[in-house]
């Protein structure tokens, strides 16, 4: 992609300060979800309420990203690739606090099985599926950082096996929960966190979404993969 | 921060005319910063930059009536430029005033004589000092890659953007302190443009600057307060930012997201 500075040396500066906040707070948020996934499968309760805790400075960055970008807009007036950032830019630093909340979320489910003290089983699925899900978080963050279509789009195709992993899960805890009511209120705990992981995979897609909007200036937003692997050929 | 310049209750009538075109203004100029003056055509911004280094003097019979400080050049007080009388102080005055116009205004000499010009008329005699003050001037104005080859051309020969920035290189040879842009870009292309500005952002670490624009996005990009401007009035004055992104005043956030204006 094209990098030509900008005659105004200054624009260049305030469109790299945005955008290393903006992976500044991806790494925030891939340590929360990291972080509440293991307080979540240890049972550990102290790791959970730090989640909750750091919660408050993903939203800082939130404010000051928007903060940023209303600058710049107002200041520079963003046209072609730069407006294209910038609409990314907003877009991906809504999806990062959202994740931050379904981290938060997760943390709270791990207080809560951790307080009732029993463990639903399966807890490789859902192993499996955290590490899933953070390697797509991750990689949409690579792809953002290096506007890298290719990367974007695996990320992209890797949404399924998540919704496979979510659907597997689902069906395992509805068995136990025949099998054993008293095992109910942890199974649905369980779900629940699996439903924000499988959120979280959701929401890095769509930051994958904005990269090729970024890059190419098509918006592949709501439509499958197969349609989108067409459009990107055209 | 010490102000350079305080515009302070500045009424101004131009001769002839009953009704002031300026109605007690106040205006801060602040040390190594950029100050934009905008607002819709006959507000009065123009007239105001104008007075801040009497050019309107050129004609006399003008009426100022407040106070317009210029910090001396020891740093120490200040000194109120509408006292002036002498003439040799005026031009004094606009040496450490400059002002560059929205029509770049070459001389029709060479590009190196342009520069040289002034200084000659300043005193400085020796052939290399001209010299090297061309040069640095031309650098600070980011024109001296592109000329330094042939200094002994036509300065018209220039393109209108390259003959705004010999300009302002003719201004800053003079070692100004503060330099009145007036609308330096609208006879511009956007190329032109944003190099002008550029070029404005570095000087500022030197000089301080007040422009007057009719472009609302330039003063936006390059200023760090602006003022808006209306029927001869300061309707507001504040940090650039505060102005574009939430003015106080419902008038102002109607001219600036063009309502009316």
């Amino acid at each position: 992609m094209a990098t030509r500075q900008h005659i105004s040396h200054k624009f260049d500066e305030e469109v790299e300060e945005v955008t290393s906040n903006v992976l500044s707070m991806g790494g925030l948020v891939l340590q929360q979800v990291g972080m509440a996934v293991t307080a979540l499968l240890t049972r550990d309760k102290a790791l959970a309420e730090s989640v909750i805790e750091g919660d408050v400075k993903v939203n800082t960055f939130d404010v000051k990203i928007d903060e940023q970008c209303n600058r710049i807009i107002v200041m520079r007036q963003p046209t072609a690739t730069d407006l294209r950032l910038i609409m990314a830019i907003i877009k991906t630093t809504n999806d990062l606090e959202r994740i931050g909340d379904e981290a938060k979320r997760i943390a709270r489910q791990a207080i809560d099985i951790s307080a009732r003290g029993t463990i639903p089983e399966q807890f490789d699925s859902m192993e499996q599926m955290a590490e899933r899900v953070k390697d797509m978080l991750n990689r949409s963050l690579d792809a953002f950082a290096r506007k890298n279509i290719e990367e974007a789009i695996s990320v992209i195709n890797l949404d399924s096996k998540v919704d496979r992993d979510y659907e597997n899960l689902t069906r395992q805890q509805i068995t136990h929960m025949m099998e054993d009511p008293r095992k109910i209120p942890a199974s649905i705990d369980l779900l629940w966190s699996a439903r924000s992981l499988e959120r979280i995979g959701d929401r890095s897609c769509n930051i994958c979404e904005y990269v090729i909007y970024l890059v190419k200036g098509k918006d592949v937003r709501h439509i499958d993969i197969k349609e989108l692997e067409e459009q990107l050929e055209q | 921060m010490k102000n350079m310049m305080e515009v302070q209750a500045l009424t101004f009538t131009y001769k002839g005319s009953s009704e002031p075109s300026l109605n007690n203004i106040t205006l801060p100029i602040e040390k190594n910063k950029v100050t934009a003056l905008i607002g819709p055509s006959g507000c009065g911004k123009s007239t105001l930059l104008r007075g801040m280094n009497r050019i309107h003097d050129l004609y006399p019979g003008h009426r100022y009536d407040g106070t317009i400080n210029l910090l001396n050049s020891d740093a120490q007080g200040y000194t109120d430029i509408l006292a002036i009388k002498k003439e040799a102080e005026l031009i004094r005055l606009r040496q450490r005033v400059g002002m560059i116009f929205q029509k770049p205004t070459p001389f029709p000499m060479t590009i190196f004589e342009n520069i040289a010009y002034g200084l000659k008329l300043k005193g400085v005699k020796k052939r290399s000092d001209i010299d090297d003050a061309v040069e640095k001037a031309l650098r600070d104005a980011a024109l001296w890659e592109e000329v330094k080859d042939r200094l002994s051309l036509d300065a018209r020969s220039l393109s209108g953007g390259q003959q705004q920035r010999l300009c302002i290189a003719r201004a800053i040879a003079l070692k100004p302190e503060v330099i009145l842009f007036d609308e330096p870009t609208s006879a511009l292309d956007p190329i032109s443009t944003l190099a002008i500005e550029e070029m404005i952002s570095v000087l500022r670490e030197k000089y301080s600057i007040c422009i007057v624009t009719h472009n609302m996005q330039q003063a936006a990009r390059i200023s760090d307060f602006t003022g808006f401007m209306y029927l001869g009035e300061m309707i507001e004055f504040d940090q650039t930012d505060t102005i574009f992104m939430k003015p106080s005043i419902k008038q102002t956030e109607d001219y600036i997201s063009g309502r009316f204006g």
